[in-house]
């Protein structure tokens, strides 16, 4: 035991002089292998970590919302629907919800204007996300100004600023009053932009939703259930053209891993027939290949994970950053609550490791079975 | 040192800072539960529906709220107007309605 043990240190040795020996092309591989675990471990993170946040914070979204769909596209729905909608067995309370976007051209940004029930204003106050106050550089007592639908300017006193803390979800958030909404965009007042409905009893909200689309057919009903599954479903890291993207990068890293270790140089080709022929055996050559794979993939490996969990949790995810923000201005700035398990750890192993092993079994089989005799005589 | 010890240096430490990591991840997961809560208190009481992830449309926006978006809308090589619709899914609301 304890002399196999050696053996297997002893050639270990020899392979970590080897790799040094070529330290260029390796050091190559092990930066082109780490940013690959990079890549694969940022999106598992970041998808996980926001499916699990939106889990947790978004149980608190209204039962089921309401919007009247014009032509396939969301409308302003008639207030007088709610009476309909209360008409139906089942149905606790419902209520007109105002909200909608605003461009401004001053910050050169989109803002979701909504109007609160919690929170009490005057027509002329508004309450503003950290985004917003970051962009437009308004603070509590500032005013902003806004253009009515009409190209009037209504001046608006910002009453507080939203916590930063809750930028992910109200970083782009104006809260304003009901008056001052329909004043800016000119909503009647027997119209509102969707409704929401609460349900006596949780197990009957699907059965309730079907029968307010059965009553109201030119509006569609989004249930909590499917808000919450949206999330589930868009940040689902083995769907999404992310992971299409990833394959691609994975496949070719597997080209390259193949051609690494099946194009071996004179040199390489040279010492494994120098090996041989001072009597190292196919399984001692096989053995080398084996801990040269281990060396560069557990390295890569490591360092990727620790790469990723850095970017992702503590660089704000920073690369994904540009794509998420495209072209709008307003972004907010959010750091990710690190839901990360053993499991997700294993099958990032699974999905690195195991491929480059697997790439390179043949070629290195290959290097084992060369004939020094032929090898040498170059 | 033999160079065999310094390799199992280097991945015994990988493997303390991997295991480091995930125990951190666990603690400060559990501390920012309370802070968790308190943002599922605005989304109840703002009667949100949506992360703020992205703002330059709005059906990556309001994700759930999104309705039936025209492909091609604007050229033929326009897959998506905006970068953020090509890493987002469609919501299952939307993909139940074409059943």
């Amino acid at each position: 035991m304890i002399r196999s043990i050696e053996k297997q240190r002893n050639i270990l040795d020899f392979t970590l002089s080897s790799l040094w020996r070529r330290w260029g092309k390796n050091l190559a591989l092990v930066v082109v292998y780490t940013l690959v675990v990079f890549s694969l471990g940022s999106v598992m993170f970041f998808t996980q970590a926001l499916k699990n946040e939106a889990a947790i914070i978004l149980r608190g979204t209204p039962e089921i919302i309401v919007q009247k769909l014009v032509a396939g596209r969301h409308e302003l729905i008639p207030v007088a629907y709610a009476q309909k909608i209360s008409a139906i067995r089942g149905v606790e309370a419902v209520k007109d919800r105002l909200w909608g976007y605003y461009f401004d051209p001053v910050g050169q940004a989109n803002y979701t204007l909504m109007v609160p029930e919690a929170i009490d204003l005057n027509d002329n106050e508004i309450v503003v996300g950290a985004g917003i106050s970051r962009v437009r550089r308004v603070f509590r007592g500032n005013a902003m100004v806004l253009r009515t639908f009409d190209g009037r300017p209504v001046n608006l006193f910002v009453k507080g600023i939203l916590s930063p803390e809750s930028e992910l979800l109200s970083s782009d958030l104006m809260l304003i009053s009901a008056t001052g909404f329909r004043r800016l965009f000119g909503v009647s007042q027997n119209d509102a932009t969707d409704l929401t409905v609460k349900v006596l009893n949780k197990k009957e909200i699907p059965t309730i939703a079907a029968k307010i689309v059965d009553t109201l057919p030119d509006t569609r009903a989004i249930t909590r259930d499917e808000i919450l599954r949206t999330y589930d479903a868009v940040f689902d890291w083995r769907g999404g053209i992310m992971i299409a993207i990833l394959a691609g990068a994975v496949l070719a890293f597997l080209i390259f891993a193949w051609d690494k270790a099946a194009g071996l140089s004179a040199e390489e080709k040279r010492e494994i027939g120098i090996l041989k022929a001072i009597g190292w055996e196919t399984t001692d050559v096989l053995q080398m290949k084996f801990w040269e794979g281990m060396v560069v993939s557990l390295s890569s490996f490591f360092l990727g994970v620790i790469l990723a969990y850095f970017h992702i949790f503590y660089a704000s995810a920073t690369l994904f950053e540009p794509v998420l923000k495209g072209w709008s201005t307003l972004y907010p700035d959010f750091r990710l609550t690190p839901f990360i398990s053993g499991y997700q750890i294993a099958i990032l192993f699974f999905f690195t490791v195991i491929p480059y092993t697997v790439a390179t079994i043949i070629p290195a089989w290959r290097a084992a079975t060369i004939d020094p005799d032929v090898v040498m005589r170059f | 040192m033999r160079k065999s010890d310094g390799f199992w240096l280097f991945i015994g430490s990988g493997m303390l800072l991997l295991a480091a990591i995930l125990i951190q991840a666990h603690f400060v997961a559990r501390a920012d539960l309370p802070l968790l809560r308190q943002k599922a208190a605005v989304v109840k009481n703002l009667g949100l529906t949506d992360l703020c992830l992205s703002t330059e449309a709005r059906y990556t926006r309001h994700l759930s709220q999104s309705d039936w978006h025209a492909a091609f809308q604007s050229h033929p090589l326009a897959l998506d107007h905006f970068p953020s619709g090509s890493v987002f899914a469609p919501p299952g609301t939307l993909k139940k309605s074409h059943d």
